[in-house]
């Protein structure tokens, strides 16, 4: 038959020479390929003390962000919750109040937002679906816990602090 | 049989076997940063500064772990079976001579548990024994698997079991003794057995890793082969008591080669240090120095493991039956020749 790419590799098919049939030579020669091994760099990263970088377009933990003045800029409109593929996210829509014009950008907001981190496969489409560039997937690993009722995220561990802003109207 | 000789005889005892143990437990800690090492990655560091408590995490979790006895198992030797197979390896250690006698003023303390004028076949025994708890255990799990890598692991010894027999009878024509003490006092001065029979040692050591199933010849307790062999059906302390079986063999292994072939207690220089410290520390520096050699057997051990792989089950008959036993009697002959030869010279 004729090869297709010519990179076909022709094995010779030779029987054993005298020292390739005493295998110890060979052994040997792989017993110094390992030893050598011992020498070289280590690959373990000594995770937690040292972690290891993100790509960019890393998706980890959710946050809710906050707009220039610190206001939330989730207006609770289910676009997420609709798109997620794991149906992960719930919510619970209130109505802005008189007092709290600082807290919430439109008269909307989502009193109650949960995410459940076990059902979440982190894909990003609610990211993608946002309207008001609310939710972004740019957090650490999501840690481990005991109970499968502590992975529910209320909006206490996803929205994002008012203080690591770089705001003026904040401080 | 006076009461000092029992008192003494039974600390040494006590010591020996106390030493057996750590150096058993800390194997496995050695096994795992040894494979790390040769890995590109770094073995257990954190129980303790260099992962130096990881064996005594591990026998906390074998301590811990639920017994489970399969209903359909022979209960009496499901049981039997670690406990023999724990019991034949801590028995290797009494013939062998750990260091040259200790005097203290008048009293002359032989560091050897046993002094038998027939150390060599004692060991020999020892190790055809081996054989009973690898057998036990596998029948007594009422388990197929369990079944196969026993009945391996049974004709992968037995066959084994006749190379190294034959190397040994190869240096016995060399030492003309079988009491290990004596071989080992032939080897004072620099002449290490190793010099007059490389075949045989060679051959001793591709029989010594059949025999404490270790790889290449891991066939009966690999984990692809047969999902655990032998020891598929047990858990918590039983099985530690298997792997720890198997470390115990090797520490007898590589203090039975090192005995044999390359000198025991005696290194270059014994005679001069001995001058030096006087006769209580110098037999423990030469106890320390066969403890040296023995690590780096084990350490041999574990560098072989982690390089070749495992031989196929009718490879494995074939080089034990095929190769090894003729090379055996080869070696026997050329030795009885060098020997007759030499002195009719």
């Amino acid at each position: 038959m004729e090869s297709l790419s010519n990179r076909k590799k022709v094995l010779e098919q030779k029987p054993m020479n005298f020292w390739e049939r005493m295998y110890l030579p060979a052994i040997f020669q792989g017993m110094a390929i390992t030893f050598k091994h011992m020498f070289k760099k280590k690959e373990t990263i000594f995770y937690p003390e040292v972690e290891r970088e993100f790509s960019e377009n890393w998706r980890g933990m959710h946050s809710l962000k906050r707009d220039e003045q610190g206001r939330e800029r989730c207006t609770a409109c289910g676009l997420c919750a609709l798109s997620c593929p794991a149906e992960a996210i719930t919510m619970i829509a209130a109505e802005r109040q008189k007092g709290e014009e600082h807290l919430y950008r439109e008269e909307k907001y989502a009193a109650v937002y949960e995410i459940n981190m076990l059902r979440c496969i982190f894909c990003g489409l609610c990211e993608e679906a946002c309207p008001k560039e609310a939710i972004y997937l740019d957090g650490p690993i999501v840690p481990s816990d005991y109970l499968r009722k502590d992975f529910i995220y209320g909006k206490d561990k996803l929205v994002e602090d008012p203080m690591q802003m770089d705001s003026p109207a904040v401080k | 049989m006076e009461l000092a000789f029992v008192i003494e005889k039974f600390v040494l005892i006590t010591v020996i076997f106390l030493i057996s143990l750590t150096v058993a437990a800390y194997s496995t800690l050695a096994e795992r940063k040894v494979a790390g090492y040769l890995q590109d990655r770094v073995g257990p560091n954190r129980a303790g500064w260099g992962g130096m408590f990881q064996p005594l995490a591990d026998g906390l979790k074998m301590f811990m772990k639920e017994e489970i006895i399969p209903t359909d198992s022979n209960r009496f030797l499901f049981i039997a079976g670690p406990s023999l197979a724990l019991l034949t390896a801590l028995i290797g250690s009494a013939v062998i001579p750990w260091a040259p006698d200790i005097v203290f003023g008048d009293l002359t303390i032989q560091v050897q548990v046993a002094d038998i004028n027939v150390g060599v076949l004692y060991i020999f025994g020892i190790v055809s024994l081996g054989v009973y708890g690898l057998m036990i255990g596998g029948w007594a799990s009422n388990n197929k698997f369990s079944l196969m890598g026993a009945v391996r692991a049974a004709s992968q010894s037995i066959s084994y079991e006749i190379p190294m027999g034959l190397s040994l009878i190869a240096l016995l024509l060399v030492t003309n003794t079988l009491s290990l003490r004596e071989i080992v006092g032939q080897q004072h001065g620099g002449n290490w057995n190793i010099l007059y029979q490389p075949l045989g040692f060679i051959l001793f050591l591709v029989c010594s890793f059949a025999e404490t199933n270790r790889t290449p010849f891991d066939l009966p307790e690999c984990e692809t082969e047969l999902v655990g062999g032998y020891h598929t059906e047990y858990s918590g302390f039983k099985m530690g008591a298997f792997m720890f079986a198997e470390y115990l063999n090797m520490f007898v292994a590589s203090a039975v080669m090192s005995t044999l072939y390359f000198g025991g207690y005696n290194y270059p220089g014994m005679d001069w240090v001995a001058g030096m410290v006087g006769p209580v520390v110098a037999p423990l520096i030469a106890m320390a120095v066969l403890l040296a050699k023995i690590f780096a057997f084990i350490f041999f051990f574990m560098w072989v493991r982690w390089t070749i792989p495992r031989f196929r089950y009718d490879q494995l008959m074939n080089l034990g039956w095929k190769v090894l036993i003729p090379l055996a009697i080869a070696n026997i002959v050329i030795t009885g020749v060098v020997i007759t030869v030499y002195d009719k010279l």
